[in-house]
């Protein structure tokens, strides 16, 4: 059996690895969002009920980025060598800042000192924002193509990966985290914070709507396999209108007071930018900008069928696990944050 | 050796040593922690309830830097070993992918709740999440370590493809999960971290005993401490034995390389204490004559490989630095089966807690247990070498390609700055912590906001 219910077994791979980095984008998105947020929040009081927001929860958040960078090794082990080591410096500063965002969180509230809350409520925003960034950079220069020949052999500079189309992308993807995290702290908040949220709400999707168009433009004249698809696909254009339709709609949700249809909205725009993205990119996984016969397809990169399957009955058990404990545990700490003796 | 390779082993070393600090006291510290959630549930004492709560305190630290530092130790086989990466990927990818979902997400989803649960679901429901954090831990362990064990002992695979495409693929998924070493490696890691974990309760408590502060918690912690411990050290020295047949049979390389075998085809000592000179082939000290061949033939006088029946391109190169490592851990395992019964008996005879030099050493033995689990690792590892996969592929052929000394400088000064600066902070805090004792619970709910910033959670 090489195929599942008519889909090949490495084209399963791919939708389920898009699937796992969407569940990290809208799951960890919030928490770096709102991490990226926190220094606008002046209060202690503030401060720490937004910390203890993502508290009970971004943990399990992070997970999702584990298993998903578990399922690329295991069901793609050439990409994932070649990623992450043509990417070497900003996987390594992305690893920096996982570290420097954990500490952070888990370090602030040990100590009453003014000082220290301040260093720690720095380094959470800015590790949080660099997250978000270097995310986002590698995004754009897996959507672009990097230098890799025909043996897959990286042709490029050190530097290489900073350039402005992925900086572009970095920053949109930025300013979507932290529009969905002001969505998720709209919902986690009252009173005087939540009408903070209201403004910062107001402000994100602006700054979102901008970076959107602006990446939407440069992806359509400078990225050609993009191009392409749009092209041969007309229909697929009711996909980045869906996303700003769903953005203007977040802002009416919010004078509402319908958190969660916002969230929602955002959640869903998260997940549409990874889907175009995808559609550009299948049946590759890695394109080369330099020479085509680089580009590096699901059916070569994938781990033989035998393991390919076997993975996937794991992913069939587990993975309805693991979001039956994310429900019960976003269920467990539904509602506004009351921050008591046991909080961050 | 290029220095690529060289500083990347050195990354290697360095981050996993680092990693492997926090995980056997987290899974160690998860299972006294059942002990104790679940004695407050059977009896209904406080006390219980605040020991729970303060150990739950600590272990929250652990495990947050264990998991931080955990999520390099994965990208790192991707960075710096693209080749290894590539080449066990099918056979090891599904056991990191396994580790994802099975183990970590169970155990980070349910900490939330057991960090601060405690207000909002019942107390067999936060029992519960204890149990599930605590099995979720030794689950994480469990698919490193048949990954690993895979690359000492691999089996159940095939090898496809030739040269620079060659890979390993499974042909027999459960033969590869139950490669020769796996079970025996497993257990022998897992009581590693039990002890780990129980040596941080004793050794907390014996330090309260001494202060005579928080004396009926540190009592009760001691006790769970000491049963746990004694009777994982008795079965650390079985699994210890066992995984020392493992390497007898299926990396003979290593095991004259432990005990500082050279002869090609001779009876082997086996040595209390020594020193190897690789130069000369000459190793001295304290030993029992033809110890070795005693115990994997059962008789003195049976000839055992030594490293001259191998290739010298086949040999571990630091062979007297694993022969120090292997017999450190060795004397730690048997001063640990010493220190925990002669505490067990000394708590039946009741007369532990008044025994200050008793105490006094124990509050130092936190660190025995931490150095044996490391050096273990040492000896399996180095001793592995100069292979990655043990006879199928070598260390110096799975770098990444993409990947210059410059670039591994700059992550190496960077991973070592930051995690001194972790280190620095977590002893001070975890001090803190200790010094701090259980948080003796406020009946007052409407605490004013100003004094709860001044307890540490
Ligand atoms: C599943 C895989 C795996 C696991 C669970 C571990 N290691 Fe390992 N280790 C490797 C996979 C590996 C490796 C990727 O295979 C390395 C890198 C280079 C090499 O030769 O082996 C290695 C090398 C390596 C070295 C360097 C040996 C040398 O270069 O001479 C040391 C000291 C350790 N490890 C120590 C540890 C410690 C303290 C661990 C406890 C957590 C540990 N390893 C777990
Ligand atoms: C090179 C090998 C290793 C890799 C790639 C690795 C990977 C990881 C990752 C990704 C995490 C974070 C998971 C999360 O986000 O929750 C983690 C944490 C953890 N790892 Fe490792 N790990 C390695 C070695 C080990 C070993 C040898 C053990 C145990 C014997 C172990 C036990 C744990 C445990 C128990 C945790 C949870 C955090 C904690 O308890 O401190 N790991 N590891
Ligand atoms: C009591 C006597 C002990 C004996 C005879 C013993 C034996 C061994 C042997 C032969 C290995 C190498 C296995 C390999 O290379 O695959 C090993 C590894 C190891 N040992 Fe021990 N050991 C003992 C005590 C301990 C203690 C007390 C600890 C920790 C508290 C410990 C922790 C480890 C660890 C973490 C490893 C590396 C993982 C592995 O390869 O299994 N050992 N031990």
């Amino acid at each position: 059996m090489d195929s599942f219910l008519g889909i090949d077994l490495p084209t399963w791979w791919f939708l389920l690895i898009g699937a796992l980095v969407s569940g990290y984008g809208i799951l960890d998105g919030f928490d770096l969002g709102a991490g990226a947020l926190h220094l606008f929040f002046r209060k202690e009081q503030s401060r720490r009920i937004a910390l203890n927001a993502i508290g009970p929860v971004w943990d399990g958040n992070e997970v999702w980025l584990v298993i998903g960078g578990g399922a690329l090794f295991a069901a793609f082990p050439l990409v994932y060598g070649i990623i992450l080591s043509v990417l070497y410096l900003p996987f390594i500063l992305l690893l920096v800042a996982i570290i420097f965002r954990a500490i952070s969180i888990e370090f602030r509230s040990k100590e009453p000192m003014k000082w220290w809350r301040q260093f720690w409520d720095i380094s959470y925003c800015l590790s949080s924002t660099s997250i978000a960034l270097l995310l986002g950079l590698v995004l754009g220069n897996l959507i672009q193509g990097m230098p890799l020949n025909a043996n897959h052999e990286f042709t490029g500079r050190l530097l290489d990966f900073i350039n402005p189309y992925a900086v572009l992308i970095a920053v949109t993807v930025l300013s979507l985290f932290m529009l969905h995290g002001a969505m998720y702290l709209a919902m986690k908040t009252e009173d005087r914070l939540y009408a903070r949220m209201t403004i910062l709400i107001n402000n994100t999707s602006k700054f979102f709507i901008l970076c959107f168009i602006t990446a939407s433009m440069a992806t359509l004249i400078y990225v050609p396999h993009m191009q392409a698809i749009f092209h041969n696909h007309p229909v697929l254009f009711v996909l980045p209108l869906t996303a700003v339709l769903i953005v203007l709609n977040i802002r009416q949700s919010i004078e509402k007071r319908r958190y969660l249809r916002g969230f929602i909205s955002s959640s869903v725009t998260i997940a549409l930018m990874l889907v175009l993205f995808a559609m550009g990119l299948y049946p590759n996984l890695v394109l080369s900008n330099t020479d085509p016969a680089g580009h590096i397809s699901i059916y070569e990169a994938a781990s033989t069928n035998k393991s390919l399957r076997i993975m996937l009955l794991f992913a069939g058990i587990g993975m309805p696990l693991v979001l039956t404990y994310t429900v019960f545990v976003f269920w467990t700490f539904r509602g506004k944050v009351k921050p008591d003796e046991i909080s961050y | 050796m290029d220095n690529v390779e060289l500083l990347s082993r050195i990354q290697f070393a360095f981050t996993v040593a680092f990693h492997y600090i926090y995980p056997p006291l987290s899974i160690g510290l998860g299972v006294c922690l059942v002990f104790m959630e679940g004695l407050y549930l059977k009896t209904g004492q406080k006390v219980y309830e605040e020991l729970t709560r303060f150990w739950v305190n600590v272990f929250a630290l652990i495990f947050g830097i264990g998991v931080a530092t955990g999520i390099v130790m994965e990208f790192e086989f991707g960075t710096n070993w693209a080749v290894y990466s590539r080449y066990v990927g099918d056979i090891f990818g599904s056991a990191l992918a396994a580790e994802g979902i099975f183990a970590f997400a169970l155990e980070s989803g349910f900490l939330g709740i057991l960090l601060f649960g405690w207000n909002r679901v019942s107390p067999r429901v936060h029992f519960l999440s204890t149990v599930l954090v605590a099995l979720g831990s030794m689950f994480s362990a469990l698919w490193i370590v048949v990954a690993n064990s895979w690359q000492q002992t691999p089996a159940g695979y095939r090898i496809e493809g030739e040269g620079m495409h060659a890979r390993a693929v499974i042909t027999d998924f459960w033969a590869m999960v139950f490669n020769p070493s796996s079970v025996d490696r497993y257990l022998h890691v897992l009581i590693g971290a039990f002890l780990s974990g129980a040596f941080l309760v004793i050794s907390v408590s014996a330090w309260h005993l001494l202060k005579g502060r928080f004396t009926d918690h540190a009592r009760k912690g001691m006790r769970i401490g000491l049963w746990v411990a004694g009777i994982a050290s008795l079965l650390q020295l079985f699994t210890g034995h066992r995984s020392a047949d493992v390497v007898t049979h299926h990396q003979p390389a290593k095991l004259a390389t432990m005990e500082g075998h050279f002869d090609k085809l001779a009876p082997a000592d086996m040595y209390l204490l020594g020193w190897v000179d690789a130069k000369t082939q000459q190793t001295t000290g304290l030993k029992i004559p033809g110890g070795l061949s005693f115990l994997v033939h059962g008789d003195f006088t049976k000839p055992i490989p030594g490293l001259n029946a191998f290739n010298p391109q086949d040999r571990p190169t630091a062979i007297n630095f694993v022969f120090q490592t292997y017999h450190l851990m060795v004397a730690i395992g048997m001063t640990l089966i010493a220190l925990t019964w002669f505490g067990l008996f000394m708590l039946y005879r009741k007369k532990l807690f008044d025994t200050r030099w008793l105490l006094i050493l124990f509050t130092g033995s936190v660190l025995l247990p931490q150095v044996a689990n490391q050096v273990g690792w040492y000896t399996a590892e180095v001793g592995r070498q100069p292979w990655v996969v043990y006879g199928l592929l070598r260390t110096s052929d799975a770098l990444s390609q993409a990947v210059k000394a410059e670039h591994v400088m700059v992550s190496l000064i960077l991973f070592t700055g930051v995690y001194v600066m972790l280190f620095l902070l977590f002893l001070y805090l975890l001090n803190k912590k200790i010094q701090h004792g259980p948080y003796v619970k406020v009946e007052d709910p409407e605490t004013p906001p100003s004094k709860f910033n001044t307890i540490a959670r």
